[in-house]
């Protein structure tokens, strides 16, 4: 890398740091707790809406997706059924990903522990397949979904009582991390 | 007693070559001692096993080592114990002769195994297994191998003594693998690891940065398959075990897993996972041709050949539960034969054939069972929190799995002997699950 191409560079990221805290510092009015908003006299006191901490999540994202759109649904002991509140999610899902074309997923499908290793493996299949296809049939490209199971290796909630399972009986949207 | 002739001072065989005691062998007339294992539950043949004399130092401290691996393994199977060796009366060096049969009889051993380490390195022993109260031999077998191998060559005399007093096959020289787990149950660790029967010589195969399931040793115990979690999708890959060479499979369409070998080991069973939709295939590992076995949107998983090699049994949910399935190797119609109450999975086939091993979930409870190939005399032989992965010792006798005994304990495993008498612990360094009980080794 020569010199020039070194100062570009580091142009370059000092832009990408401005905007980045430019972003930050809009986070942080919106967030604050809004110095100049209401009343400024003696004894008042001004108030003003206080948005999540850290700012604005970043469109486009999977905190944007787990926050503001949600990245699970859940499902019915050894059943790969959506259910409407899982339908919702996945219309929620679909919608979002259009607002996204450039966002390719991963759906991970799990299930409980309450089950054999090998027919968990093949339930968590079903379950990723049934949540990608209700999203293909709301138009997002299959191109874009692809499905992997964990069976019952990676549970949300460790514990081991009928809450947790239903935790774990769960497909989750994941973006995919592009390189 | 009379006393006997000293065994005849005679060349000796090749490796391997059985002693035979001239004389002594026949006497007809009087009933073989012989341990029936067929029932239920047997008191233990009360044996002696004395530490095997040695020519020189380290061939003593050898045939010390090698006589507690013997009695270990003997005692392992609840088919025999063995007498405190502060009881013995002859000396190590003694017994390089015909025993003195009364000073056995006097602490009421039924059996005797005697021994002597000719050479440390290479080991070469001999051993011989005495009927006490018959005052025979009834074994005996030269033995070779490199000094590295002594605890092989200690479960392969195992193997004769319970061989010669069953009349069935021992299983003591073999392996097991099975998956070692650490790590908080969110971000399990898991790695395959491979081990002696008895937990002996304990290697990891992998180091844990990938998740990996459900190994299966070849029948003869040269390579390893397992599911790996690595991109683009979980595949089924094979190992040498030798070399730790991975022999690539290709790429199968879609989420591959639960492999099987055949009883040859040239064909092997997986299960492959596409739109949600799971079958079984076979994957003829020298042409390396993918054939389908079963279709239809139902699950098809946890295949295991019949020891002949002509059928199948596997789990399915094609009639709306998990359900026990066979169907003829080649594929095609199947049978349901799981009925009872519950959900059934994981079908082992005994190497004998006469049994299928499941595991069974129950009211909230998982179990380990055994039934006929058609189904019939279905028998629970364990109760816990989650017991899994039924595998069977080479004879037949011993079922190996895993169980986790109350909910987030600790999972380990466990053999117990088919008559459902027996369970024991077989001690690991971790957490243990997954486990493959391998043939005898060659």
């Amino acid at each position: 890398m020569n010199r020039r191409d070194a100062l570009a560079a580091l142009s370059l990221l000092s832009l990408a740091a401005c905007s980045s805290s430019s972003d930050t510092a809009t986070g942080s009015a919106a967030g604050g707790a809004g110095a100049g908003a209401g009343l400024p006299g003696a004894g008042g006191v001004s108030s003003a809406e206080l948005g999540g901490p850290g700012g604005r999540v970043p469109p486009g994202t999977q905190q944007d997706l787990e926050v503001n759109v949600g990245d699970r649904v859940f499902f019915a002991f050894d059943s790969s059924v959506l259910d409407d509140a899982a339908r919702q999610t996945l219309e929620r899902q679909a919608a979002w990903l259009k607002q996204f074309p450039a966002v390719s997923v991963t759906i991970e499908g799990h299930c409980d522990e309450r089950g054999t290793r090998e027919y968990n493996l093949a339930l968590g299949d079903r379950r990723a397949n049934a949540a990608k296809s209700y999203l293909v049939a709301l138009g997002v490209s299959p191109d874009r979904i692809r499905t992997i199971s964990y069976g019952k290796e990676r549970p949300a909630d460790p514990g081991h009582d009928e809450t947790a399972w239903a935790l774990n009986r769960r497909a989750v949207t994941v973006v995919n991390v592009t390189n | 007693m009379s006393p006997r002739p000293l065994l005849p001072r005679r060349a000796l065989l090749a490796a391997g070559a059985a002693l035979g005691a001239g004389t002594l062998l026949a006497r007809p007339g009087r009933a073989q001692l012989q341990l029936d294992i067929t029932r239920g539950f047997v008191e233990p043949m009360p044996i002696a096993v004395s530490p095997f004399a040695g020519d020189g130092p380290a061939a003593r401290e050898r045939g010390e080592a090698i006589a507690q691996v013997v009695s270990a393994d003997l005692d392992s199977s609840g088919l025999f114990r063995t007498i405190d060796r502060r009881a013995y009366i002859q000396s190590p060096e003694a017994l390089r002769e015909i025993p003195r049969f009364a000073d056995w009889r006097a602490i009421n051993a039924q059996a005797l195994v005697t021994g002597v380490v000719r050479s440390a390195e290479p080991l070469l022993v001999e051993f011989r297994l005495w009927d006490v109260f018959g005052g025979t031999q009834m074994k005996g077998l030269r033995l070779e191998a490199p000094a590295s191998s002594w605890r092989r060559l200690a479960h392969k005399i195992a193997d004769a003594v319970y061989e010669r007093l069953t009349g069935e096959r021992g299983y003591f020289d073999t392996k097991i693998a099975y998956i070692a787990e650490s790590g908080p149950p969110t971000r399990r660790i898991k790695r395959v690891a491979v081990m002696d029967q008895d937990g002996a010589n304990h290697t990891f195969l992998t180091d844990g940065s990938q998740l990996v399931l459900t190994p299966r040793l070849s029948p003869d115990v040269e390579t390893i398959a397992y599911l790996v979690f690595r991109p683009p999708a979980p595949r089924v890959i094979l190992r040498e075990l030798a070399t730790g060479r991975e022999i690539v499979l290709g790429e199968f369409p879609g989420m591959s897993f639960a492999p099987r070998f055949s009883p040859d080991g040239r064909t092997l069973l997986v299960s492959i996972a596409q739109s949600g939709d799971t079958d079984l295939f076979a994957f003829d590992l020298a042409s390396r041709r993918l054939r389908r076995l079963t279709e239809g949107a139902s699950i098809d998983t946890s295949p295991s050949f019949s020891p002949d090699g002509s059928r199948i049994a596997f789990n399915s949910d094609r009639g709306g539960s998990p359900q026990l399935y066979v169907m003829p190797a080649s594929g095609g119609a199947a049978r349901r034969i799981s009925f009872g109450s519950g959900r059934y999975g994981e079908p082992e086939w005994s190497p004998r054939g006469d049994l299928i091993a499941f595991s069974k979930i129950e009211k909230g409870f998982f179990h380990i069972g055994v039934m006929k190939p058609d189904g019939s005399d279905e028998r629970l032989l364990t109760r816990a929190y989650q017991d899994e992965s039924p595998t069977w010792a080479p004879n037949g006798r011993v079922v190996l799995f895993s169980r986790q005994d109350r909910a987030g304990g600790r999972t380990r495993l466990f053999s117990i002997d088919v008559t459902g008498y027996n369970q024991r612990e077989i001690p690991t360094p971790m957490d243990a699950s997954d486990p493959n009980w391998s043939a005898l080794l060659p």
